[in-house]
């Protein structure tokens, strides 16, 4: 009896507590909608912070799907149920509006990354001759075919005049990601990272690569067919391009790209 | 036409994988089968379930805690240690290891069920023919379970060709020693490659095929020979 009892009002209050948050919706934006957009992994933390904060000032609604940028492609030219596409380099947007998949005119970079040499070893990355200095077995990079962040791992060490020497030391990871989880897990002691891994804690010892020692890492979004009419995405890659947004970009070691 | 003289490597690498692979898994999965199958335990479920795990897991569970455990910090990195190495990760033999626990149940199960199938009765017989243990096993065990270890060497092997997430997660993708066919196949439909991921994936699927097919074949010929 008293169970029932407890029972029903526990389900009074979620009626009300579901009324509430409706009725929160229906007076915060009455044209609110709801934008997908598929992210490449290497973003994941700045993409989130970033839809929270546009859900904040728009009222609209973000839905983060996270992939590597060549899957996310892929399921794109199958139809997949995306609105905008926030890749990790510029040749899939590119491609995507050639292929008809993508709004013309709606591309531009919306950020540019930077890599870091980084091992859990505080003692073992010191500057630019870390490499032909320190003795290591495994040094642990993204996929160069796939990942922009990879290639400009190998650039870099063609640029220190390393790369023929250290060739069999190289793992790959699918994505930086993975890189990286090779470097965590002890299993490479070091290994090209995105700075945007790493930015946001202090432990182990790193050296921010110089630009010039490889091309820019352009990542781009563009709108896709499917979001061309919904006002949510356009308003998201708006959004995008502002001083909220740069100022979590640069918090997560990311230049601004095309944002004025 | 391109050159697709690049889709060999991947291919031999993963065949031999599955061939260590599969004789590792013989010589492992045979004695805890047996047991399965003879011993009196009350906790010999509790085995039969551990090795059971891998049906159920995720390969991203197995592969995350084989890359600690093959790593400097687990006993991977101990075994390394020996022969010089710091880790037992982006080794062809850190994919051998990842790939006998995922597939240990596929070959364990169908021995266990081979030994189990024909009773306590040959033994007894071999037995009083004073047949030693070992001599039973080898004489008589062995050769009435054979369809059991032709399933489970067949299950092992191409269960091993179609591995993905473990070698993802413990390989590092290294050319001629972890660059596996399932591997290969991701890489070609990330970088758009889609004849060449074509010919792969359509490779795979005729030999899972004729694999599955043979293996039902199998059980079926025997099922009929044994009535």
């Amino acid at each position: 009896m008293l169970i029932s009892l407890y029972l029903l009002r526990s389900s009074n209050w979620i009626l009300l507590s579901v009324g509430a948050v409706l009725a929160a919706i229906a007076s915060s934006a009455c044209h609110a909608e709801v934008v997908r957009v598929a992210v490449a992994a290497n973003f994941t933390e700045a993409a989130k912070e970033i839809g929270a904060q546009f859900e904040v000032q728009s009222g609209h609604a973000v839905v983060f799907s996270f992939g590597s940028t060549g899957q996310i492609y892929a399921q794109i030219t199958q139809g997949a149920p995306f609105d905008v596409f926030l890749a990790a380099d510029q040749v899939r947007p590119k491609r995507a509006v050639q292929d008809g998949y993508a709004v013309p005119d709606t591309r531009f970079t919306y950020a540019t990354g930077r890599i870091a040499l980084f091992s859990q070893d505080s003692e073992m990355v010191k500057g630019e001759r870390t490499l032909e200095r320190s003795p290591f077995a495994k040094l642990a990079i993204a996929n160069p075919v796939t990942a922009p962040y990879g290639s400009a791992a190998i650039e870099t060490m063609k640029a220190l005049g390393v790369y023929k020497a250290l060739e069999d030391k190289i793992v790959q990871g699918g994505n930086i990601a993975q890189a990286y989880q090779f470097v965590a897990t002890g299993n490479a002691e070091l290994g090209f990272v995105a700075l945007s891994q790493v930015a946001q804690h202090h432990a182990g010892s790193r050296w921010l690569v110089p630009e010039s020692f490889h091309s820019v890492i352009a990542q781009d979004t563009v709108l896709l067919n499917r979001g061309a009419n919904n006002n949510a995405a356009r308003a998201f890659m708006t959004f995008l391009k502002g001083p909220a947004a740069r100022a979590v970009k640069e918090k997560f070691g990311y230049g601004a790209g095309d944002s004025p | 036409m391109s050159d697709f003289t690049e889709l060999w490597p991947p291919i031999r690498l993963t065949l031999e994988l599955a061939t260590v692979t599969t004789i590792v898994l013989l010589l492992v999965g045979t004695p805890i089968a047996w047991w399965l199958a003879r011993s009196k335990a009350r906790w010999k479920e509790a085995v039969a379930a551990v090795v059971a795990l891998p049906l159920v897991l995720p390969p991203t569970v197995l592969g995350f805690y084989l890359l600690i455990a093959l790593g400097p910090e687990g006993p991977g990195g101990w075994i390394a240690g020996l022969f010089g190495g710091r880790s037992l990760a982006f080794t062809f033999e850190g994919l051998v290891i990842g790939s006998v626990i995922y597939s240990l149940p596929f070959v364990v199960q169908p021995i266990r069920n081979a030994f189990e199938s024909f009773g306590e009765r040959p033994l007894e017989v071999a037995a009083t023919l004073r047949a030693s243990p070992w001599d039973a096993f080898w004489s008589v065990a062995v050769p009435l379970a054979r369809p059991g270890f032709i399933t489970g060497a067949v299950l092992g092997f191409a269960h091993t060709v179609g591995e993905f997430g473990v070698v993802l997660m413990i390989g590092g993708n290294i050319p001629g020693e972890t660059k596996v066919l399932s591997v290969a196949i991701y890489d070609y439909v990330e970088t758009l490659r889609w004849t060449e991921a074509n010919i792969l994936a359509g490779g795979m699927l005729v030999f899972a095929f004729v694999v599955i097919l043979s293996t039902m074949v199998l059980q079926k010929r025997t099922e009929r020979s044994e009535s």
